[in-house]
């Protein structure tokens, strides 16, 4: 892809419709299947029919990305300068410097923008700046930047404004169907993690007393709901501002309800249930603290604070909890 | 100030730890360009008559991209990605923090 474009023919001309494969393609990489390639080949496209002075959109490579955009810029005539982000989404590749000020100095020459185009203006996605320093980019091509919109469907309303994004526009947020949309991806590697876990509980029921029962499994399973899904989706609406506090929070009241239902607090069983309410609210938190990755409003210098108190006593609260349960069903403390 | 800003629900729905930020700003450099309250996602700056303002501070997610477009160099910010698994996974490879992400809804 590295040749330049002289002639307006060479340029491949791109959709705004997306097909039922994009769609299911958008949807095996949000459950983490085969998502490493989900990548569009880095270059100049045409959408709709642009000409000399229609305006340049930059974006990443990653095909969600793309397909979104895309999607989004139906009735428009433009050019799409698209960076070689080894397939990442525009935000986490301006923070890894992929989206950067060389790769798009880099583009711009290689597809010889200066010769399809009249004007020196791009228009960036606004979450590409942390990556790019815009008057370098002035300074080293002659193109001048625009940040555009946080989000791809304001980019008409963004155009049709003369070029001038909302207040709204310029700030990114997390809906509650953004949080849905990512509950997938914190769910399958939680429920991969559990196989050994599960490993565990089979060999452990080869010798112990008490076997591990159908009421284990199921608080089990709560604390991984509660971290991964219920924390996930009720963030605002839980107290407390820290994540491991929040998945702490869903996952003592989870393991509560649940062992409320399987005669938990029954004299017999009270060992085992200090064990699981040490254990499960542990692993809880921890999968909520792991979804600071996946918001949009935690700083590093405050995941590492709440990281710094949390991740200890996790540690510990989970370990003591482990030794009690395993303990308790070796030695048959409790049978139901 | 006469100008009264309409809180958004987004305001007030998610909220982070407060006085963690590494943003410092030096107002003697600044020019009043506008850049950064154009790049930042959070809104943490305001301009007003030529003076920046920094009414949002908390609300900083140190994505560097203020710092990284000032032209005079008036801000500054150590910026990193706050994501959990991505610091324990550089500490176990003693590694730069490396995050994994594949979120699409931004372009
Ligand atoms: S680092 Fe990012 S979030 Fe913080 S003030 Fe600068 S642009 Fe805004
Ligand atoms: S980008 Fe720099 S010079 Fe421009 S308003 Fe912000 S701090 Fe001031």
């Amino acid at each position: 892809m590295e040749n330049t474009y002289s002639d307006k023919e060479s340029i491949a001309n791109v959709p705004t419709s997306l097909t039922t494969c994009d769609m299911l393609g958008a949807w095996k990489v949000r459950l983490g299947i085969g998502r490493m390639n989900y990548t569009v080949n880095p270059g100049l496209y045409s959408v709709g029919n642009p000409h000399r002075e229609s305006p340049v959109l930059v974006s990443a490579n990653y095909k969600l990305t793309f397909d979104i955009l895309r999607k989004n810029l139906a009735d428009l005539d433009c050019w799409l300068l698209i960076l070689d982000t080894k397939g990442v989404n525009v935000w986490c590749a301006a923070g890894k410097g992929t989206f950067g000020t060389d790769e798009l100095v880099h583009r711009i020459d290689s597809v010889g923008l200066s010769k399809v185009v009249n004007h020196r203006n791009l228009i960036l996605p606004q979450l590409g700046a942390p990556g790019i320093n815009a008057h370098e980019i002035t300074a080293r091509t002659g193109f001048s930047v625009t940040y555009g919109p946080v989000r791809a469907d304001d980019i008409q309303a963004y155009i049709a404004e003369g070029y001038n994004a909302t207040r709204e526009m310029r700030r990114v947020k997390f809906t509650f169907t953004d949080r849905l949309v990512l509950t997938p991806m914190e769910l399958v590697p939680a429920v991969k993690m559990s196989l050994p876990i599960m490993g565990v509980m089979l060999i452990t029921n080869q010798f112990a007393k008490r076997p591990f029962g159908k009421s284990d499994i199921a608080a089990y399973a709560g604390a991984i709901l509660t971290g991964s899904v219920i924390t996930p989706l009720l963030l605002p609406y839980i107290p407390g501002k820290a994540f491991a506090w929040k998945g702490l929070v869903t996952g003592l009241m989870g393991t509560i309800c649940i062992l409320g239902a399987s005669k938990g607090f029954k004299k017999e069983n009270r060992l085992m249930s200090a064990g699981q309410l040490l254990l499960f609210p542990a692993f809880s938190s921890f999968l909520a603290l792991n979804f600071t990755g996946a918001t949009t409003y935690t700083s590093p210098s405050g995941v590492k604070k709440e990281m710094k108190r949390a991740l200890p006593l996790i540690i510990g609260a989970g370990a003591v909890g482990a030794a009690i349960v395993l303990g308790s069903h070796f030695l048959g403390k409790g049978k139901k | 100030m006469a100008m009264t800003v309409k809180k958004q629900p987004s305001d007030r729905q998610h909220r982070y730890l407060k006085n963690v930020t590494t943003l410092t700003f030096d107002s003697e450099k600044c020019t009043g360009c506008g850049l950064c309250e154009t790049v930042c996602p959070h809104s943490v700056f305001e301009l007003n008559e030529g003076k920046l303002y920094l009414t949002n501070k908390d609300a900083c997610i140190e994505c560097g991209a203020c710092a990284l477009n000032c032209p005079t160099k008036a801000l500054f910010v150590n910026p990193g990605t706050g994501c959990a698994s991505a610091f324990i996974f550089g500490w176990l490879t003693d590694d730069e923090p490396a995050c994994d992400c594949s979120g699409g809804g931004f372009c």
